[in-house]
């Protein structure tokens, strides 16, 4: 028997595939601006489809490496050890909260939740890590985001271990473990699969950090990727004035500069990874909207 | 009594000490980074100066709360928030559902693609899309500009014209986060008993009565509980979108400039901490009015998806 085409199926498929390349397109183009001759920019503007291809740009990023490897240095940093101490103080309280027959359960809760109601705003966040803490151009500016210890993330996390069967904790506490090692040895090894989802949920927040990097960072030695790429945008020079990136090159070719290729050859540096990991992690992310949609 | 009550916080404190102190760094950052601040809105009624710092400062009354709704960027500011976020809800609401809905009819395979593509941006932040869209409008060299060109149109200088900004943004909004608007509604219907459509199929439905009749009610629940959660928060910005994809150009603060971007300003630019914090707390507490009336209407529709 012979299959009937399905016309309003293949139209759905058309139009996802229209909507698809809209949506990819506009990275196509910022690949090709960086690959793109800078005397054909200027005389014909960015193009999707370049006349000649010309790689200078990624010739000067690569004689120079310093800027970029360091901004990448950093935001790795920040990234790392943010995740670990948010993973860490997060899951700890959201372990204490799962627990019912915590004296102070309900008060903890009421203290972590009202933060999702009501806040200082930026102002006085700002105040306190710069005039109260003195942490300007630290890392620890980078690090201590209000996201470290979020209320949401200790809700998701709180909801998934209260789905596990006390049994296991009051045998662990008849052989007489305390809670710390009930924690570390029981629980972190048990709630492995919604601790991945939140390593990307906070992993990605620190990597795009860009916010408290603007408000803090004016050391260029601590320049994260996100605020390198802002301070490039806001000044088309930058590379060329920047000590750090222009040392890196003989003193002849900083006048041939590729002024407008470079910068997307460095924004395209600088996000590309994020591009090529996700994928990998986009089932995490389907489970961890499953994971927060539980509620108790 | 008094007795009866240190006895019984003693035997808490001996009997839960370990699990204070697992909760202890959580609960400290949080009394840190987020009750703090809260005190420092005091900063609001002050005339601050550093030398005299936060609590030395000398108090100004409503000075600061005076000066900002007396101006006329605390209407501006107001508005385009409130407009723009509208807007926002509204456009990604429709589209994701009508998205999901269409990718509903499709193989599981072909889903994933697709789903996939429209995802990415979701992962760039707003720095980086500010370079994408600037490849896009620059008034020399972007695309759009050059295409108007060929057709022998002029050009727009996009960077100067106010008028057209709450398109752009809208639509930059809704490329960065459709994917993920998208996910959720379709991981709802994936979650539609299967048996409804059968048993429709026999009845003689098309496609199209059981997606008036089926999956519109069943996703209903869903809609309206994530729309008034967006409502709730429809005082706060996406900052990185506003401050970032306008390019921090003046003129285009009339359709661009939001509270968060006017608090950010007010901070850095012109140093006025005083105001900064008024217009802040302004934000603050409107939120939590809004926060307040939503949940009391979810609850009122259904009580399981109220917060709280």
């Amino acid at each position: 028997m012979h299959r009937k085409l399905d016309y309003p199926k293949m139209l759905i498929h058309l139009f996802f595939i229209a909507v698809t390349l809209g949506m990819l397109i506009p990275f196509v183009l910022v690949i090709m601006i960086s690959m793109t001759d800078e005397a054909s920019i200027a005389k014909y503007g960015y193009r999707l489809w370049p006349d000649s291809f010309d790689f200078t740009a990624y010739r000067y990023v690569v004689q120079s490496p310093a800027l970029l490897f360091r901004a990448y240095g950093v935001t790795i940093l920040v990234t790392v050890v943010g995740t670990l101490l948010s993973l860490l103080t997060t899951a700890m309280i959201a372990y204490v909260l799962s627990r019912r027959d915590y004296a102070y359960n309900r008060q903890t809760t009421f203290l972590i939740f009202f933060t999702l109601l009501f806040s200082g705003g930026l102002v006085p966040y700002y105040m306190l890590m710069a005039q109260t803490l003195h942490l300007k151009d630290t890392v620890w500016a980078m690090i201590l985001l209000p996201t470290l210890v979020h209320p949401l993330h200790v809700l998701i996390l709180r909801t998934f271990l209260r789905t596990l069967p006390m049994e296991i904790i009051e045998s662990a506490k008849m052989d007489g473990a305390r809670e710390y090692r009930i924690f570390f040895n029981l629980i972190v090894p048990l709630s492995a699969p919604a601790l991945v989802t939140l390593t990307l949920l906070v992993s990605i927040v620190y990597w795009n950090e860009w916010l408290n990097a603007v408000l803090f960072i004016e050391n260029d030695r601590l320049f994260p990727l996100q605020l390198l790429l802002v301070r490039m945008m806001a000044n088309s020079h930058f590379l060329q004035t920047s000590t750090v990136f222009i040392s890196g090159i003989s003193f002849d070719n900083a006048a041939s500069f590729p002024v407008l290729s470079a910068r997307m050859t460095i924004a395209l540096l600088a996000g590309g990874p994020m591009m090529v990991i996700f994928p990998f992690f986009q089932k995490y992310f389907v489970k961890g909207l499953t994971l927060g949609s539980i509620k108790s | 009594m008094e007795t009866t009550y240190w006895q019984r916080l003693t035997k808490d404190i001996n009997k839960h000490k370990g699990l204070m102190a697992l909760a202890f760094p959580g609960l400290l950052f949080v009394l840190v980074f987020y009750y703090l601040p809260i005190f420092g809105l005091v900063l609001a009624f002050k005339n601050y100066n550093y030398s005299d710092g936060i609590l030395g400062s000398p108090w100004s009354g409503f000075d600061n709360f005076k000066f900002f709704f007396t101006s006329d960027a605390a209407y501006q500011v107001t508005r385009n928030t409130i407009l723009l976020n509208l807007c926002f809800i509204v456009l990604s609401t429709i589209l994701s559902v009508v998205f999901a809905i269409l990718m509903f009819e499709l193989g599981r395979k072909s889903v994933k693609v697709y789903q996939t593509a429209m995802f990415f941006p979701y992962f760039l932040s707003w720095v980086v899309v500010s370079y994408v869209t600037y490849a896009l409008l620059n008034p020399e060299m972007g695309v759009i500009n050059m295409l108007l060109e060929s057709f022998g149109m002029d050009e727009i200088n996009f960077y100067f014209e106010p008028k057209y900004w709450p398109f752009i943004l809208s639509f930059a909004y809704l490329w960065k986060s459709i994917g993920y608007a998208l996910l959720i509604y379709y991981t709802g219907l994936m979650g539609i008993d299967r048996t409804y459509y059968e048993a429709a199929a026999i009845d003689g439905a098309t496609r199209l009565q059981q997606v008036r009749k089926i999956t519109l009610p069943l996703l209903t629940p869903l809609i309206t509980l994530l729309t008034l959660l967006a409502i709730g928060k429809i005082f706060y910005s996406d900052f990185g979108l506003f401050y970032f994809i306008p390019a921090n150009s003046g003129a285009l603060y009339g359709t661009t400039e939001v509270i968060d971007t006017y608090v950010f300003r007010a901070l850095r630019v012109s140093g006025d901490i005083g105001m900064a914090s008024a217009v802040g707390l302004y934000q603050s507490l409107v939120g939590f009015v809004l926060v307040l009336t939503v949940n009391a209407i979810v609850r009122r529709i259904n009580k399981d998806n109220a917060i709280f």
